[in-house]
């Protein structure tokens, strides 16, 4: 290193040390916000992250039977102990009132094992002592099958794939091996997929009916374009629940739409609009709109009269000019808008719930069912990292095909 | 006005001109005139400036031309056939717009190709129409880039190979230096209008540069007010201005109040403010007792006795400023009663002056035009 790059980063370093009180005042400006987002985002993200794998249940309730069942083979029934210490394990239970919990628990994986653990329980307390194997096996014969206690021993571990799992549509064997559940049970791929679709057929239609919009709003005389400003921000100062409510009012099967195509003879019958997918992309289209619009707008605005007038005058006719020269410059508000309605459909919760049919629920449908009545949490926890998975893949899918700078979000 | 009569219009006017401006009026709101009864023929090859302040109708003119504006009445005919209502992409006329209009998410060379498509020339010979086009502004080697990686003059070359690349007969331009610092600025008129005589080609400029018009034009349109004030090469807009406001708007002159007492051949004798008589080139035809301006540019009034020759007129007056401005001295004079008369007098001359000193000053008749007040 000469003397002249040390020189140089001296002076590097001068600046650096000349600007840092500037640079500490600034990010203290910002500590306060970043403070709330720790509390109100940050966390929160983690913890559901945390109640997506978390198994406490067995650890907490059967702590004696999970130490007897670190020695057995796991080809046949386990031996006395194993029940003995069972036993033990459910009397605290039953005083403690947490048979129930281990019941739901291991339902989940088998089905029928609350109600037979609650009887275990219940035979337990009357019992006057062992041998216990006999008297389990009498209540069902499961208790003698090596798979029930597989599962109880792996849901002794801390963290447990089985939510995740079960969000994906699989589910891990009592030999462990992961497999795909079939039939009735299979329904979250199945609402993964119906979200993506609602999500980008109400962006796709957002897009259609919201770039002629926003390119109108950018050509359109000053006075006019404020008021269909206005008319595109109006419905993003109304309510969530009154834009819904409004819709289940036009849709409903003696509502105002199926009145008019009455009135004129369009129709014979009434139609069936609301608690359909037609009825939930078009109202979720309309309260979209605007998120699609604002950052079209945004970008076509910057685009310089000229650049119309440049094509036409090298000779492009005017759809030529408009499709070659103008739109890919639109192509960044285009992204971000899209970008922004498609995340912000994949989360809807309301409008699908009043206006939709039963097919027509999406993730965060069940999500809510999950909390609000099985008070699953785990599941419903699971289905959020999912659906947070899949919002980050498509965003980064989107900047490696568009690039960074092609997205303009502001 | 009816078609049978356009057509026996267009008769029995031969056309000489590539392009041909007849009776061209321009309003946006039906009310207000923004171009008023335009006439102006473009010769064939020439350099012609539309030169103005902001709002003289200049650029809606260079608009209509081009066709993004039709004319609210009137005929404009390009190389004889009129084209008030052909589309911008059928007139076959380059563009350099104000900002250059580069596409930005294409490169230079996809930028020049842009004409070319519409033309049906692709491939290599597009390929070597590009390279050629690039060659011509100096700029081969920047094909890969994009606008936003070039300088503001490179930009501006861009966008001259890109109206030129398809080889138009007509080049408009609509103040295309206007973003670029005075040195550049300088170097680019002299390439364009380079450009311009070694292709051959037809340009219609538009700037509000006065220095810019001159240095470039074969001939100037002057515009005020939505009509061409005086239509001449750039010497004879500088020494005969035909009116108050090309003689100020070109260039400095003094514009001094007179009255017309008589006439001498092609020199009026006018009385000034304070009494005394002066005579200047007239060709006006008003009788005496007209009101005049008689106009002097600052650099045609000396010293007395520093030769400006023996027909000359002369005034005293008292110095109110003196700037020294390196190769001239610009001296302020309270004279002709009252009035405020400026001259550029090189500074070698010049002993010390100060503000309140009493000075005489002269110039030479020719020097001094009358102009309808």
């Amino acid at each position: 290193m000469t003397a002249v790059d040390i020189d140089r980063i001296n002076i590097f370093m001068a600046v650096r040390r000349a600007a840092r009180p500037a640079r500490r005042s600034a990010f203290s400006l910002a500590l306060p916000l970043l403070a709330f987002l720790a509390v109100a985002f940050v966390a929160p993200i983690l913890y559901l992250l945390v109640t997506a794998v978390a198994n406490p249940e067995t650890r907490e309730v059967l702590p004696r039977t999970l130490v007897a069942l670190q020695d057995w083979d796991g080809k046949s029934a386990p031996d006395e102990r194993v029940y003995a210490a069972l036993a033990e394990d459910l009397k605290v239970a039953k005083d403690n009132s947490t048979a129930a919990l281990l019941g739901k628990r291991l339902n989940y994986e088998i089905s029928g094992m609350r109600s037979r653990v609650l009887a275990a329980a219940r035979m337990v307390e009357k019992s006057d002592g062992g041998p216990y194997k006999e008297k389990f096996v009498q209540l069902g014969q499961e208790w003698a099958s090596p798979e029930t206690w597989a599962v109880i021993r792996r849901d002794g571990a801390s963290f447990t794939p089985y939510y995740l799992l079960t969000a994906l549509d699989l589910r891990q064997a009592p030999d462990g091996s992961i497999e795909r559940v079939h039939g009735d049970q299979a329904i979250f791929l199945d609402v993964l997929g119906r979200t993506l679709f609602v999500a980008g057929l109400v962006t796709l239609f957002t897009l259609l009916l919201g770039y002629p919009v926003a390119y109108v709003l950018t050509i359109a005389p000053k006075a006019i374009a404020g008021i269909m400003m206005l008319m595109v921000l109006l419905p993003l100062w109304t309510s969530l629940l009154v834009r819904t409510t409004a819709w289940v009012v036009l849709l409903q099967s003696d509502g105002i739409i199926n009145d008019i195509l009455l009135g004129l003879h369009l129709t014979s019958e009434k139609l069936q609009l609301i608690f359909t997918r037609f009825g939930t992309v078009t109202a979720m289209t309309h309260i979209q709109l605007p998120f699609t619009i604002l950052p079209i707008y945004s970008v076509m605005r910057a685009i310089p009269a000229t650049q119309l007038r440049a094509a036409r005058s090298l000779g492009a006719g005017p759809s030529s000019a408009f499709w070659r020269v103008y739109a890919p410059q639109t192509l960044p508000g285009v992204v971000a808008g899209c970008l922004m309605t498609f995340i912000l459909s994949l989360g809807y919760y309301i409008t699908p719930a009043l206006v939709g049919g039963p097919r027509d629920q999406m993730v965060s449908n069940f999500i809510s069912v999950y909390i609000n009545r099985d008070l699953n949490w785990g599941l419903a926890a699971s289905l959020g990292v999912v659906l947070l998975v899949v919002t980050l893949a498509i965003y980064l899918l989107f900047l490696r095909l568009v690039g960074a700078d092609k997205i303009k979000l502001g | 006005m009816n078609f049978s009569q356009r057509r026996s219009f267009a008769a029995d006017k031969p056309i000489d001109a590539l392009v041909r401006f007849e009776d061209v009026k321009k309003s946006y709101d039906g009310v207000n005139f923004v171009v008023k009864d335009l006439n102006l023929d473009v010769r064939r090859g020439e350099f012609l400036t539309m030169l103005g302040p902001s709002g003289s109708g200049k650029t809606t003119t260079l608009m209509m031309l081009g066709g993004f504006e039709r004319p609210t009445l009137g005929r404009i005919l390009l190389d004889g056939r009129p084209v008030e209502r052909l589309p911008p992409e059928k007139r076959n006329i380059g563009f350099v717009f104000q900002n250059y209009a580069l596409f930005p998410h294409m490169t230079v060379a996809e930028n020049v190709a842009f004409p070319l498509r519409y033309r049906g020339i692709s491939g290599p010979a597009a390929a070597a129409k590009v390279r050629e086009a690039l060659g011509r502004v100096s700029l081969d080697t920047l094909g890969d880039r994009r606008p936003s990686q070039l300088s503001g003059g490179q930009q501006q070359r861009v966008a001259l190979a890109r109206a030129l690349v398809f080889e138009p007969s007509l080049v408009l331009m609509d103040e295309p230096l206007g973003a670029l610092d005075k040195q550049l600025r300088e170097r680019m008129q002299i390439e364009i209008k380079q450009l311009q005589t070694s292709l051959g080609i037809t340009m219609v400029y538009v700037t509000h540069d006065q220095s810019e018009a001159l240095t470039m034009s074969d001939r100037i349109a002057v515009f005020h007010d939505g009509r061409i004030q005086q239509l001449a090469d750039p010497e004879t807009l500088y020494n005969e201005p035909a009116n108050r406001f090309v003689a100020s708007f070109i260039g400095e002159n003094n514009t001094l109040s007179c009255t017309l007492m008589g006439r001498e051949g092609d020199l009026g004798i006018v009385r000034m403010a304070d009494g005394s008589t002066f005579k200047a080139g007239s060709s006006s035809t008003s009788g005496t007792g007209a009101e005049f301006s008689l106009s002097v540019r600052p650099e045609s009034i000396a010293l007395a006795g520093s030769g400006a020759g023996t027909d000359v007129n002369r005034m005293t007056g008292t110095v109110r400023d003196v700037f020294f401005l390196g190769d001239h001295m610009r001296l302020s004079l309270e004279a002709l009663g009252g009035q405020l008369v400026t001259a550029r007098i090189p500074a070698r001359r010049v002993g010390p002056f100060a503000p309140g000193d009493a000075v005489t000053l002269e110039c030479n008749v020719r020097d001094c035009r009358l102009l309808e007040a």
